[in-house]
């Protein structure tokens, strides 16, 4: 085994897929260290779940090559099978078997033997603090119980590489830090995990994120790295009427994205120049006070830049 | 293939079942449903049609002939009439089936040898036109020879032309509701899970093809041989159907049966795109079935062509191992054609079955 698989989890050249007339997927290069948590941060429909999907196995790419955990997919994916985890996005256990019965049909499908099935799960049960539920069935689950029984279900085997597809969607606050506990004990133990989600928050945690934007790979680096490469681009605007200075910044060139947070304004600038000037003069000119000052770039930031902002430099980072 | 897997899917169908109310109401109930709807409304003569009669003779003969025919129980007389124009509208409002019309010159007719009695008919329903028919011949001729001793009116089988009772038909029962429940249970065993997102899930598992087609498959051989039981009882102690051959041949003929069905609903389940579908797919399977097996309308009397579909269908095979079993009392192997025209069935529905299913979405 080279030394770029042993480092590498997923390595994806020129990854396309095509829908009839939709390009879903876009000349995708894509490489996943292991033992991280990597982030697919993208607006519904920007072909997250596709590319989970072709990364598995489940979709056969149009074009482009894919390499996961050493095998070529989707030629060996049968072989992969036996190492990934896989959280669909619409909860797909049985709801009409308990909690423990979904358990343990997974752990017999993943091949675990009957006395280490048991076991696993009865440590699974305890993990993800399901004691009192065990006979539940999973269409009775809420949201965030539901989503706890697929993580389990998706670890039951101890996979090296765990797809969750953007598992969080239905899940409370509270709910979403715990589960993202259980994903970084998962990440120390030496598990790579890819999650898609389209919260921001969430994106800010992982080792690594990839922004997808109508199919294509837009941003890709630690979250820092993206939100160092917008210093000085980010400029806070404090107004008396953030409506109206909203507008009044709307069409100002260099402006990529007004939003209002509060009673203030983020402002991203296309960068180059001096953004805070233009800004200011603009604000002026449409007769409202306002103070404009230099912010630091949120994920949000980052996020705005890399889809709104296609015309402009793009941000990659190393 | 691994045993452990098979069995996980196996288990898992089978808890699956057994909170699935309905479809185990549904078991039990359509067996039971079904062999006393086709039981008792396929197998008994036909009685009380509703008869107007027209006695224009009105002699000692002519009643006596009117009673005799009233006697077999097929007319009950619910409306009397002077002329055969007032029965013939009796007839055209459905306020009767048949007219009795006693011409007249009934005597006479008699004694000269010409037709004597009319029966007016609703032709729009064929089976009470063959029971009209028989009812006009043979008391009459009992009246012309004058004898005492008239024969028995008896009248049969007017729903089925080959004149089979319910001994005939309750073996058939058993094949025709193993093909109405087995195919729609495997039916929509894959494309239901497609709709609630399970199969997303089962793909990506080491799981094969073989091991989710066969999981699927296994259950539902114990409830068909449930079905099978249910009927073969029922058949037993309700129309005293024999059971002349082994009783273990009679299984082994429903296991095969079974298995065709299931792996035929598999392979619609692997083609259909929503439950719906997979329903409507079944349905159309099932008529010819019933239409074309030999089980409604006897196999000899169709055209050619037919007869080559009617081959592909396990149901004809199955008719021929059951009533030669049952009702012949012959041995299962004896039938060996017929067991291994099921048998290739089986093979090749579940390769294909199999083959046609990939662990993709696309």
């Amino acid at each position: 085994m080279s030394a770029t698989t042993r480092d590498i989890a997923i390595r994806t050249r020129g990854l396309s897929k095509r829908f009839g007339a939709l390009l879903a997927v876009d000349d995708v290069d894509l490489t996943v260290p292991r033992a991280s948590v990597y982030g697919f941060l993208g607006p519904n429909g920007s072909g997250k779940s596709t590319t989970i999907r072709m990364l598995c196995g489940l979709l056969t790419p149009t074009s482009g090559d894919i390499v996961v955990l050493g095998l070529r997919i989707p030629e060996q994916a049968e072989a992969l099978r036996l190492c990934i985890g896989y959280m669909t996005q619409r909860f797909s256990l049985f709801e009409d078997l308990s909690l423990r019965e979904n358990l343990e049909f997974l752990a017999a499908v993943q091949g675990l033997p009957r006395r280490a099935a048991r076991a696993r799960v009865d440590a699974l049960v305890v993990r993800f603090d399901f004691a009192d539920r065990e006979k539940q069935l999973a269409g009775t689950l809420s949201g965030g119980q539901k989503q706890r029984l697929a993580l389990a279900c998706a670890v039951i085997h101890e996979p090296e590489l765990l797809f969750l597809d953007e598992p969080t969607s239905a899940v409370d606050p509270e709910s979403r830090r715990e589960f993202w506990e259980t994903l970084f004990d998962l990440a120390d133990a030496g598990t790579t995990i890819l999650v898609s989600t389209h919260l921001m928050d969430e994106a800010e945690r992982c080792h690594r994120i990839a922004i997808l934007d109508h199919g294509a790979l837009v941003a890709d680096g630690t979250p820092r790295e993206l939100a160092a490469a917008l210093a000085g681009r980010t400029v806070e605007v404090v107004a008396a009427l953030p409506r109206r200075a909203q507008q009044a910044l709307a069409g100002v060139p260099g402006v990529l994205s007004v939003a209002q947070v509060g009673n203030n304004l983020r402002v991203l600038t296309a960068g180059g120049g001096d953004g805070s000037a233009r800004i200011a003069a603009a604000l002026k000119e449409a007769g409202l006070a306002a103070e404009v000052m230099a912010s630091t770039p949120s994920m949000e930031d980052v996020f705005v830049a890399a889809t709104h902002g296609r015309d402009t430099p793009g941000v990659r980072a190393a | 293939m691994k045993s452990r897997r098979l069995f996980a899917i196996v288990l898992k169908e089978l808890r699956q079942l057994r909170r699935d109310r309905m479809t185990l109401a549904m078991i039990v109930g359509i067996p039971v449903m079904q062999l006393l709807l086709f039981g008792y409304a396929i197998n008994f003569n036909l009685r009380g049609l509703s008869t107007g009669i027209a006695d224009m003779a009105n002699t000692a003969g002519s009643r006596a002939l009117v009673m005799d025919m009233v006697a077999t129980g097929v007319i009950a007389p619910t409306a009397s009439a002077r002329t055969p124009q007032e029965l013939m509208e009796l007839i055209r409002l459905g306020r009767i089936s048949i007219g009795v019309v006693v011409p007249p010159d009934f005597e006479r007719r008699l004694i000269d040898g010409r037709e004597a009695v009319q029966v007016l008919v609703d032709g729009s329903d064929s089976n009470v036109q063959a029971a009209a028919a028989q009812l006009a011949q043979v008391p009459l001729q009992s009246q012309a020879f004058g004898s005492a001793r008239a024969p028995a009116v008896s009248v049969v089988g007017f729903y089925n032309p080959e004149r089979r009772t319910a001994v005939n038909i309750v073996p058939g029962l058993i094949g025709v509701i193993l093909t109405m429940t087995m195919v729609l249970f495997t039916a929509v065993a894959i494309v239901r899970e497609r709709e609630r997102g399970n199969l997303e899930l089962l793909i990506a598992t080491p799981v094969t093809r073989s091991e989710l087609m066969f999981g699927k498959v296994l259950p539902y051989v114990a409830i068909g041989l449930v079905q099978t039981t249910v009927v073969l009882l029922l058949g037993v102690w309700l129309f005293e159907v024999p059971i002349r051959g082994g009783v273990l041949d009679v299984y082994l003929a429903a296991v095969l049966l079974i298995l065709a069905n299931l792996t035929l609903g598999l392979l619609i389940s692997t083609r259909a795109k929503s439950q719906f579908q997979a329903m409507q797919m079944s349905f159309f399977l099932f008529l010819p079935s019933i239409f074309l097996s030999g089980f409604m309308f006897p196999f000899a009397g169709m055209p050619m062509i037919m007869q080559w579909l009617a081959e592909v269908l396990p149901l004809t095979h199955f008719l021929r191992l059951i009533r030669g079993v049952m009702l012949r009392g012959a041995g299962l192997f004896e039938l060996w054609p017929e067991l291994l025209a099921l048998v290739a069935f089986i093979v090749v529905m579940m390769t294909v079955a199999i083959l046609g299913f990939r662990k993709r979405l696309d």
